[in-house]
């Protein structure tokens, strides 16, 4: 096999790329997976995707558009639920159709050619730019710091919202810093991941974590493993298969999400109460 | 905003508060003083304003009108953060993912979280305190198993050691043995009451389930349509009349071994 190509800088970056991709989507995704709303990260990441469109149609960063959409998104989709009474996924639900309808119309208002966008659809971690990687650095420095300063009460949060209000943890704080962390994570990787990727680097690492372990550190940790480890494994059997990279890096992480299920003591747990319930029940 | 008033023996003082939701008004003009050390009991039918009234203590419900004092602050207006750290409140038995990836130590740790406030991590006299709680209700055995692995009893035991973990002054209890079984039902009364008496606190104890009512409660408040409807020491309003009136509904008494079980008649 022929690895030479790993020697070259824009590999390297590649490499780069997906460590830091990795490790700040799969630990978002701890947040995500945990809270169960998942279905934030599809509605994060087209609402930077709406943004971002916007941006390269009138003509600013599309990075910044990016940005200001999706964090602006994170901010709505709280209160909207308060406001309209509304289940939180509900809220997500309208927000996605919403951010999907704009991206359409600053598509078709789009004039010429459409690579610049479907780039941002698909990602490109094998062009990704330098700009690109120091702000994935940032974003996953400031991650992974957040995680270490606030673990307790990101702990206590996660595990009951209302119990760690009661004890006095500033929990609506708490809750605004996780989604601000996902609207930073999905923004700075959509254009090395792309907008439909992300989605998949964000739960696929934390849900297979998530089957094999009671502790919360231990999640965090294994996610960002097999965050890594999916941009890695992807990146190279995209170079051997000659397959598109982003692809080759969901499949890889479903893989291991798929030997994670199988092999979970969880389910072992499970088997076992299943077993025992008949006769608990006469 | 403090009040000048005379707090040391008043643990809560409520004046005519209103809570609504939306349309609905939750509490009408409530008003109640609870002494330091009391035992309260709130009875009521569903829908009562017990939670309600419960929720103002610890600063989670809407004020629309009236003060409420809690251990000598006013929560009316400012922060409520600090009287939170202050009061222990169990609530009724929650579904818990089992695979949630918390612990039964790390789930009573939580209670000193809100104490140690940000950026500071629990330091050995933490986990010491943690552990003397959990041997307190009686569940060290199971520190180290994920909370969503434990039963309905013994994850009320948990929230009981979680909320004295924050060292509270008073503890709130809201239909703590809901959903239990017979025994778990009775051991956690036993607890609480053994609780209330070692801890020093002032308890408040909130169902809708007469025979779940602990025979210790010093005075009993009778909640209906979101206003106390009346309240007295326990023999004077746990008559068969009252309480019929209170539930809408034919309520027998009984007496059993020396406790009073309660019937729902005709």
């Amino acid at each position: 096999m022929d690895l030479s190509i790993f020697g070259y800088q824009f590999m390297q970056n590649a490499i780069l790329a997906a460590f830091l991709g990795g490790v700040a989507c799969a630990t978002v995704g701890v947040f995500v997976v945990l809270m169960g709303v998942s279905f934030i990260g599809v509605c994060l990441a087209h609402a930077a995707f709406a943004g971002a469109l916007l941006g390269v149609l009138v003509g600013f960063n599309p990075m910044l558009g990016a940005f200001l959409f999706s964090l602006g998104t994170a901010a709505i989709i709280g209160p909207l639920a308060s406001r309209g009474e509304l289940n939180l996924d509900t809220s997500i639900g309208v927000l996605f159709s919403l951010m999907l309808g704009l991206a359409f119309i600053f598509m078709g208002l789009m004039p010429g050619p459409k690579t610049q966008m479907l780039s941002l659809l698909w990602g490109s971690i094998l062009t990704v730019s330098r700009t690109d990687l120091i702000w994935l650095g940032i974003v996953a420095v400031a991650v992974v710091s957040i995680v270490v300063l606030f673990y307790k009460e990101i702990q206590a949060v996660i595990f009951n919202r209302e119990i760690a209000l009661a004890v006095g943890i500033p929990a609506g704080l708490i809750i605004y810093g996780i989604l601000f962390l996902t609207g930073s994570t999905i923004t700075v990787s959509l254009s090395p991941i792309g907008g439909l990727l992300i989605f998949s680097l964000i739960i696929n690492p934390a849900a297979a974590a998530y089957q094999l372990t009671y502790s919360l550190k231990k999640m965090f940790l294994l996610s960002a493993v097999f965050g890594i480890v999916s941009g890695w494994i992807g990146l190279l059997a995209s170079y051997l298969f000659s397959a598109p990279s982003g692809a080759t890096i969901i499949v890889t992480s479903s893989l291991i999400f798929g030997v994670a299920t199988l092999l979970s003591p969880k389910r072992k747990v499970k088997r076992w109460q299943a077993k025992d319930e008949p006769s608990r029940v006469l | 905003m403090r009040n000048n008033g005379d707090f040391t023996n008043v643990a809560v003082k409520i004046e005519r508060a209103v809570v609504s939701y939306r349309e609905h008004v939750a509490l009408r003009d409530v008003s109640l003083e609870i002494k330091k050390g009391e035992f309260l009991g709130i009875i009521g039918p569903n829908g009562a304003g017990k939670t309600t009234l419960l929720s103002l203590i610890n600063g989670l419900g809407k004020l629309v009108q009236g003060n409420v004092w809690v251990l000598g602050h006013s929560i009316s207006r400012g922060s409520v953060n600090g009287i939170r750290k202050r009061v222990g409140y169990v609530a009724q038995l929650q579904n818990i993912d089992p695979r949630m990836p918390i612990t039964v130590r790390e789930v009573v740790m939580v209670g000193r979280y809100g104490q140690l406030g940000l950026f500071r991590r629990p330091h050995k006299t933490d986990r010491t305190f943690v552990d003397k709680m959990l041997e307190l209700v009686g569940m060290s055995h199971l520190a180290n198993r994920p909370i969503g692995h434990l039963s309905g009893g013994e994850q009320q035991r948990v929230a009981i050691a979680r909320a004295l973990a924050q060292e509270p002054d008073m503890l709130l209890l809201d239909e703590p043995t809901a959903s239990l079984d017979w025994r778990a039902q009775g051991e956690l009364l036993e607890l609480v009451r053994r609780i209330h008496e070692s801890q020093n606190l002032t308890t408040m104890f909130v169902t809708h389930d007469l025979n779940a009512l602990p025979d210790t409660c010093d005075r009993l408040v009778l909640m209906k349509e979101g206003k106390i409807w009346q309240q007295g020491q326990p023999e004077q309003v746990l008559k068969q009349d009252i309480l019929s009136q209170l539930y809408d509904a034919p309520i027998s008494i009984q007496e059993h071994e020396g406790r009073l079980v309660f019937l729902k008649a005709g």
